[in-house]
């Protein structure tokens, strides 16, 4: 079934992640979640901070993408993220303590806290947490 | 005739610059290793983004964009890449001068500089530094270039530059870089060539052609600017190795000749003595 599958290519500005055939991709656009298999007509969409789940028949990988876009085409599907990592590449403790601490921020009512980026931090730390949780 | 003495002062004081000369050559050579490596990550980001940005603007005609749009100019930025340190032969000052080339007239440009080079440069020609970052050239990280891209973006918006501009160096081989100027903003879609066209005009774009470019064209020029700070820092790099090499040869071209002088002085010495030596005994007389 290999004219079945769709090419993924998975790009941060410091490494390519991922770049293999896959039958199906779905990710966290930023008005919803789209899945792409192969032959998808051509799409240019934003990304959202969410999961990407890389399916090959019973096999399912998952990665974290932080923003950024995708591109389908005939050559296949191209995802352009700022930072994009693997559930084993995660640091567990770390982002526990990096939900805390935003919540902490989030909840202090401080004047110079920057909220949005205190958010932004929030939401990183929840998504690392989910992808290590299953 | 200088004195032995004097000589082999010389010759030890020669002989521990070529060791450190040595030294760094090896540092850089094995940064430029790494450096590398990272060069070569990075380029697949940036020709990506590019080909969106292609993609998008070449295939819905007519599409407009602030980003885009062409005024007239009055105002310049430039942004100038250069490193912390010198010993790097002729690296940063072929840069500089490729960035103060697109000044013609220093009251209307405003210079963002990466470096203590570029800035000191700058300085020295009294042109006008909105900012300046030192400690980061040599080894770039993405949220500088993010930094830096937002603030020239900014430039951009409110009209304090009407063109912005970039200069880096670039990469050929370790051997040989160039010196670079490129215009960042606004984005010049026409160099960015057109690839499959077909593709093009069936794109769907979410959520809309507006969108996905006021999201894109920010990406672009940040990885523009971090592209060309990583290729910058190999070229550094590189420089300092081809200089260090050279001064290493050449310290070992001065300890032979220098070592030379010193085996005549040294036979000089033992042939007068033996001369004193045989006039005082009085064989001869």
């Amino acid at each position: 079934m290999a004219e079945n599958k769709v090419r993924l290519r998975i790009v941060t500005p410091v490494r390519e992640l991922y770049d293999k055939d896959t039958e199906m991709v779905i990710m966290r656009s930023s008005i919803g979640d789209v899945g792409i298999l192969h032959g998808h007509q051509p799409l240019t969409t934003t990304l959202d901070y969410g999961l990407l789940r890389i399916i090959n028949g019973d096999e399912e990988i998952k990665a974290t993408v932080f923003g950024g876009f995708a591109s389908v085409d005939s050559r296949g599907i191209t995802i352009l993220s700022d930072a994009a990592e693997w559930p084993d590449e995660i640091d567990e403790k770390r982002a526990i303590a990096a939900k805390e601490r935003a919540e902490k921020r989030i909840k202090s009512n401080d004047e110079s806290v920057d909220i949005v980026r205190a958010e932004l931090a929030l939401r990183r730390a929840l998504l690392r947490l989910e992808a290590k949780g299953k | 005739m200088a004195s032995m003495r004097d000589i082999k002062r010389r010759i030890k004081s020669v002989n521990s610059t070529q060791q450190i000369t040595k030294a760094m050559n090896l540092v850089a050579s094995s940064k430029l290793t790494r450096a590398k490596n990272r060069l070569m990550d990075t380029r697949p980001f940036f020709q990506e983004t590019r080909k969106v940005i292609a993609g998008i603007v070449n295939g819905s005609k007519g599409i407009s964009h602030p980003y885009l749009e062409k005024r007239k100019v009055n105002k310049k930025a430039v942004i100038l890449i250069t490193g912390d340190r010198g010993l790097c032969g002729g690296y940063n000052a072929n840069v500089s001068k490729a960035a103060f080339s697109c000044i013609d007239n220093k009251e209307n440009v405003s210079a963002i500089t990466i470096g203590s080079k570029g800035r000191e440069f700058f300085k020295r020609r009294g042109v006008n530094i909105i900012q300046s970052y030192t400690g980061i050239s040599e080894n770039p990280d993405y949220s500088d270039a993010l930094k830096i891209g937002r603030l020239a973006l900014d430039l951009f918006i409110k009209e304090e530059a009407d063109e912005v501009y970039l200069a880096y160096t670039e990469f050929i081989s370790t051997l040989s870089s160039e010196p670079k100027l490129i215009k960042v903003l606004p984005v010049d879609v026409s160099e960015f060539g057109n690839e499959d066209a077909d593709d093009q005009a069936l794109t769907i774009y979410e959520p809309d052609e507006e969108a996905v470019l006021e999201y894109v064209i920010p990406k672009y020029v940040n990885t523009v600017i971090f592209g060309a700070m990583v290729e910058s820092a190999v070229c550094e790099l590189g420089a300092r190795m081809t200089a260090m090499d050279s001064a290493t040869e050449n310290a070992s071209e001065m300890i032979d000749s220098l070592n030379l002088l010193y085996n005549r002085a040294r036979q000089g010495a033992i042939t007068q003595e033996i001369t004193e030596i045989v006039g005082g005994s009085g064989i001869y007389d």
